[in-house]
């Protein structure tokens, strides 16, 4: 068996999110970067498929040579080997036809990836990939097992889950609850350096979505703090102040 | 040139946030001068159907199929596209739902078409541009994002632009497009959905719960202002990590984003990963023992006191208020 496992380079969950460049640029300054938490995911999941000797993880990044620490720390989780196509991942169209293109080219049963990146929170790019390869795929899932052809996997849905199956080759996106995230172990860190780590050039393919521009939300006013022994009047503030219920 | 919406059926039946995203794409409709067209999918009554012209829908058109009783992204993505071009549309509007985020990318790609997922507003389409802000860095900022290819999709968060009614007569139409026998194969073996219970990514009002509460047995009084407020409930993220809640009630940045009206904080001290799924929520009640809890900073209203004696006094209160 043999998964692909797709990774982001983002910001760590607790970055105060700055911009420069009149607010066109996320600004890096001092940020640690690490493997998008929901990829964490993912790869723990595959990880857990194939041990045992029962396959092989693959991750794969579309980023710049700053991205090879955050290659090497899913190495150090486990994966295998790990393939960096070489580009900026301007949208998720382009990162999803860069990843769908490399997968053209090797064997592979599964290609797990997290439910969105936690800096753009788009959901897009599994769900592309699918597309671009003409397989099922399954967003925003929580439990995925598989005896080796058939994957039983649980979709979350508004107020519930919604189970499916799907046999031969597809994508998921995976969210909390596919797996534990695997911390990487003394080995796992020494190992990581030496295992494969291949760069390939990206295609060209057209852009068809851009950031032009951020924005952080409008700071909110101060607090209106009421009295513990009053509970009631909150009530009432939030019925005829707030008109919220 | 015209505005096509899918309208995400449950049961047969159309929700809050559909109408909100048909909506959202007739004001988008009159912007650019042009007409807009539902698309359904699955076993819907023709009173349903009409009713959308009450948000602005002048055509709708139902893909009545059992084959497609149950939501497969890859067959419904493959009848949009299909409707998106009879209609020649430029614009497809659907709601950011779980099954929305499956979907709309899918249709992206076939159409080569740009998309937008989790916005917020409309689509500013002055000098030329068509630009839409959207939420970026899991609720910490906003990104306005410019779509350059023919075809441009919306996915639209829920309660981001609210309902609007128009009073426009629907025609429903028949439409059946052929389904590839590959676009079915993912098979839908079971749904479980909890009826009784107000969906968290949807809901007006949100009643959450963090470690102050020290533990799942506590929940009850969580549950019962929920109840009397027809809320959803939902937790941070130590308290799903412990198995106290399931995951799926877990909103800040590794969990899911919410906008509601309404957000009720209690025994959460406001990381800012919980912030940033927050943060959003127009009115944010915060209620803390600890003075110096960060979520206070981000409050609109704040109680400062032990949940277990202010939610029950609360609880009262709310029971009076109603009458």
């Amino acid at each position: 068996m043999k998964i692909l496992v797709c990774i982001s380079n983002v910001p760590d969950t607790t970055t105060k999110i700055t911009f420069t460049n009149d607010n066109t640029q996320f600004n890096t300054a001092g940020v640690q970067f690490i493997v998008n938490p929901y990829d964490e995911i993912a790869l723990s999941r595959a990880i857990e498929l194939c041990e045992g000797g029962k396959g092989t993880v693959t991750v794969i990044n579309v980023g710049e040579s700053q991205t090879d620490p955050t290659i090497r720390k899913a190495l150090a989780i486990g994966a295998d080997d790990a393939v960096r196509i070489n580009a900026a991942p301007r949208d998720a169209y382009f990162t999803a036809y860069q990843i769908a293109e490399y997968a053209k080219t090797t064997e592979f049963d599964m290609i797990l990836c997290g439910r969105e990146s936690i800096d753009y929170n788009g959901s897009q790019v599994a769900a592309m990939i699918g597309e671009f390869l003409d397989i099922p795929s399954i967003s925003i899932i929580k439990k995925l097992d598989y005896d080796g052809t058939t994957a039983t996997l649980e979709r979350e849905i508004e107020g519930g889950k919604e189970v499916i199956s799907v046999t031969g080759k597809f994508i998921a996106s995976c969210s909390e609850g596919t797996a534990e995230p695997k911390i990487p172990n003394m080995r796992g860190i020494m190992s990581a350096r030496t295992k494969p780590l291949v760069v390939i050039e990206a295609k060209d393919i057209e852009q068809v979505a851009k950031v032009q521009q951020f924005e952080t939300p409008p700071p909110r006013g101060t607090v209106k703090l009421v009295p513990a022994e009053e509970t009631a009047k909150l009530i009432d503030l939030l019925h005829q102040e707030a008109k919220v219920i | 040139m015209s505005v096509l919406v899918y309208v995400e059926q449950v049961d047969g039946k159309f929700k809050k946030s559909v109408f909100e995203a048909v909506s959202y794409a007739k004001a988008i409709a009159d912007k650019q001068g042009s007409n807009l067209t539902a698309v359904s999918i699955g076993n819907v009554d023709e009173s349903e159907l009409k009713a959308l012209g009450n948000y602005g829908a002048s055509k709708v058109l139902n893909v009545s199929n059992d084959q497609l009783k149950n939501f497969v992204n890859q067959a419904y993505a493959s009848i949009i596209a299909e409707a998106a071009k009879k209609e020649s549309t430029d614009i497809i509007v659907l709601s950011n739902s779980f099954s929305g985020k499956g979907l709309a990318p899918r249709i992206a790609v076939k159409l080569k078409a740009g998309l937008v997922d989790g916005a917020v507003e409309l689509p500013q389409l002055d000098g030329g541009k068509f630009l839409v802000k959207k939420t970026a860095f899991s609720g910490k900022a906003f990104a306005i994002t410019e779509l350059t290819s023919a075809i441009k999709i919306i996915a639209l968060n829920p309660n981001a632009f609210g309902i609007k009614e128009s009073a426009v007569d629907a025609t429903v139409e028949a439409f059946s497009p052929e389904i590839k026998a590959t676009d079915l194969s993912a098979i839908v073996k079971e749904i479980v959905r909890a009826t009784n219970k107000v969906s968290l990514p949807d809901a007006e009002i949100v009643v959450s719960g963090g470690r102050g509460l020290k533990g799942p047995e506590n929940w009850g009084m969580i549950e019962e202002l929920a109840g009397l407020l027809g809320a959803a409930t939902a937790c941070s993220k130590p308290v799903s990590d412990a198995d106290w809640r399931p995951h799926s009630e877990h909103v800040g940045q590794t969990g899911i984003a919410i906008s509601p009206n309404l957000y009720i904080a209690i025994g959460i001290s406001g990381a800012i990963q919980h912030l940033a799924g927050v943060s959003s929520s127009k009115v944010i009640v915060v209620i803390n023992k600890d003075p110096e809890a960060p979520f206070f900073k981000v409050a609109d209203y704040g109680i400062v006191g032990d949940a277990f004696e202010v939610v029950p006094k609360l609880i009262e209160a709310l029971k009076a208020h109603k009458g």
